[in-house]
């Protein structure tokens, strides 16, 4: 049985050294991921402040770094509160419900290793003598396991409002029910055009087939990822999309009525989404660590992570202005982003992207064909269009003439 | 450009912060721990913050004991007690004063109206807003916290933070307002003295003087001001 694409788990597997080695990085993985989001949430405070006339932290340590750490000691130290009404199993688990997820998204993603055709991923241990991939784990589905992982965050909210036994926490759940569902789909075909490209579910041959340049960023011609970065930014629940925790209308969404360190739970778990899913947008459209390898071997060793971080910021930083700069939609105006503009858009791309293979496969003229298509596209919109248009003017006339739905 | 725009703000921000469009608001309040760094934002001429029992130019208490402070609070925080003043040694003026005076700062909101009921001006509310106290009985400043001391300066306990300057402002929403309840001062002073400083000025760096067109203004609107009263008082009684 084939665990996983790991070279490391092809041969025989056994407590020395594989086992141990799965282990360490288990725990590296771990403990990098929790600094990230420490970092992160330092970050997302600081920029936002810089970006709204403001300072940020500045008195936790140098330029207010610990802020974070002291911000969870305090956290520990808080009373945990749970209403009378709330059912007190699901209560407790709904943090873990989304922490859980975040976590396991993050194991699928290559933080380094060379890729640059040849080797894909692979590094040779220093005193194991073994070959690895720096990712926690390659399974096959990869990709498909992040969709997983995203569909059972909802649990997390939804259960976490639902037993909280309060209004606004109630509402805000459903919000994210319904918010998350529909994002879902958008995302699912933005992940498809990427896969059409690469043949294949894993994140590890997802950036082999990106090596030298070959980004699927402009391969599948920037609509997929676009749909996927707006659609992944509702998935989280970050601003403009955040109407599950809308302060001014829900006081604190789901978490409403969490305090202490489940409170924080679900904080650190919002955070490591924006850490995790900004590297699976680097590891699926931006090549993940791939990237020019020159200098000496020590440099040439931790170049791929280098870049991997460097991409990362970059999605970082434009998370936290998405923040700062747009104000929050409107309830349907999120819903008809998503089912009217998104998923249309995205199926349509699809379709598109499916036609080009097909003419590169058969020796059609790629261009005629791409202009046919396009103008198919076109037409549908048009067509998708002008159907919204007489929904709306045709409910218009019946709330004039007075008939209620 | 729509959204686009908005993005090229926040940008701009990130790397320049002073923008004609707004500078860094944020003060480096430090609660008197930072030096040099500790700033804090001018306060408002009518702030509310921690109570004084004033007392007279002469060192007698204003406060005659007569519970309307008590009455009139809506957090029911303020717990008074009035007693005979002894003839030969007179706390007060006049027959009787605040034996027992506390509030409770755990319920007080601050919304000044022991201020307007009290007939002496025997309780002020300062500016001082830095007194986080770390249990249930701190909370209750009794009588001997509240009243100024010999200088006429409010006592600053051990959990209270001040600045050179926050105890001079011991009645400054009396004396930032004018009688008639005009937002401004109108010329008249309408406070006894205090302790320590005599009559004082109006707050805010308001002129004691002011030119008669201010004045025909102010009277104007006055009278409209109290017509609208008027009627709106007739109509209560009908």
């Amino acid at each position: 049985m084939i665990l996983a694409l790991d070279p490391l788990l092809s041969g025989d597997v056994g407590w020395w050294p594989e086992v141990t080695i799965v282990v360490i990085k288990v725990v590296l993985a771990f403990v990098v991921l929790l600094l990230a989001v420490m970092a992160m949430v330092w970050f997302e405070r600081k920029v936002h402040a810089d970006m709204t006339n403001r300072i940020g932290p500045n008195l936790a340590g140098p330029f207010g770094i610990f802020q974070t750490l002291a911000d969870g000691v305090k956290f520990f130290f808080k009373e945990d509160l749970m209403p009378n009404r709330a059912d007190p199993l699901v209560f407790r688990l709904a943090p873990y419900l989304s922490l859980v997820p975040a976590f396991i998204t993050f194991t699928v993603i290559p933080l380094g290793g060379r890729f640059d055709g040849k080797n894909a991923g692979e590094i040779t241990l220093p005193g194991f003598q073994k070959v690895t991939l720096l990712q926690v784990a390659d399974p096959h589905i990869g990709i498909l396991l992040v969709l997983a992982m995203s569909s059972v965050a909802v649990y997390g909210i939804l259960l976490a409002g639902w037993s909280s036994g309060s209004k606004y926490p109630l509402l805000g759940s459903v919000r994210a029910t319904a918010q998350m569902i529909s994002y879902e789909a958008a995302i699912g075909l933005a992940v498809l055009a990427v896969l059409l490209r690469t043949g294949s579910l894993s994140t590890n041959a997802i950036v082999d087939h990106q090596a030298g340049w070959n980004w699927n960023l402009w391969t599948t011609l920037f609509v997929p990822f676009v749909v996927f970065l707006i659609a992944i930014t509702a998935e989280m629940n970050r601003p403009p999309f955040d109407l599950v925790e809308a302060e001014q209308e829900l006081v604190g969404g789901f978490h409403t009525e969490y305090s202490s360190i489940r409170f924080a739970l679900f904080f650190l778990s919002e955070f490591m989404n924006v850490v995790t899913m900004s590297a699976i947008i680097v590891t699926l459209f931006f090549g993940g660590p791939s990237g020019p390898s020159f200098g000496p071997a020590w440099l040439r060793a931790i170049l791929p992570t280098a870049w991997f971080l460097g991409k990362l910021l970059v999605f970082l930083f434009l998370f936290v202005s998405f923040r700062a700069t747009l104000p929050r939609l409107r309830y349907d105006q999120l819903m008809d982003l998503g089912w009217k503009l998104l998923i249309p858009l995205a199926l349509g791309w699809f379709l598109l992207l499916v036609a080009l293979r097909v003419a590169a496969d058969s020796d059609w003229n790629p261009f005629a064909t791409g202009a046919a298509l396009i103008a198919g596209l076109a037409g549908g919109g048009l067509l998708l269009r002008k159907a919204v248009r007489t929904s709306h003017a045709r409910r218009a006339a019946e709330a004039e003439a007075g008939v209620t739905l | 450009m729509g959204y686009l725009g908005g993005f090229a703000v926040t940008i701009r921000k990130f790397f320049r912060h002073d923008t004609p469009s707004g500078r860094v608001v944020t003060k480096e309040y430090r609660a008197g721990q930072g030096g040099a760094s500790d700033q804090k934002r001018p306060k408002p001429q009518r702030m509310h913050g921690r109570h004084v029992l004033n007392r007279y130019e002469d060192g007698m208490e204003k406060c005659i004991g007569c519970e309307l402070c008590a009455a009139v609070c809506p957090a029911r925080c303020i717990h008074v007690r009035g007693a005979d003043n002894d003839p030969d040694d007179p706390t007060s003026p006049g027959e009787r004063f605040g034996f027992v005076y506390e509030i409770n700062y755990l319920r007080c909101i601050h919304c000044d109206l022991c201020v307007e009921a009290c007939p002496t001006e025997a309780i002020t509310e300062s500016k001082l807003f830095e007194f986080s106290f770390t249990n249930r009985a701190d909370a209750i400043y009794t009588k001997t916290e509240l009243v100024v001391g010999d200088d006429g300066r409010p006592q600053q306990l051990p959990w209270e933070d001040w600045r050179p300057g926050d105890d001079e402002h011991t009645s400054a929403w009396m004396r930032a307002t004018a009688p008639a309840g005009d937002d401004s001062f109108e010329g008249i002073v309408a406070w006894a003295g205090e302790l320590g400083y005599g009559v004082r000025a109006p707050e805010g760096g308001q002129p004691l003087e002011r030119t008669e067109a201010e004045a025909a203004a102010h009277a104007g609107q006055g009278h409209d001001g109290h017509d609208g009263h008027d009627s709106h008082g007739g109509g209560g009684h009908h």
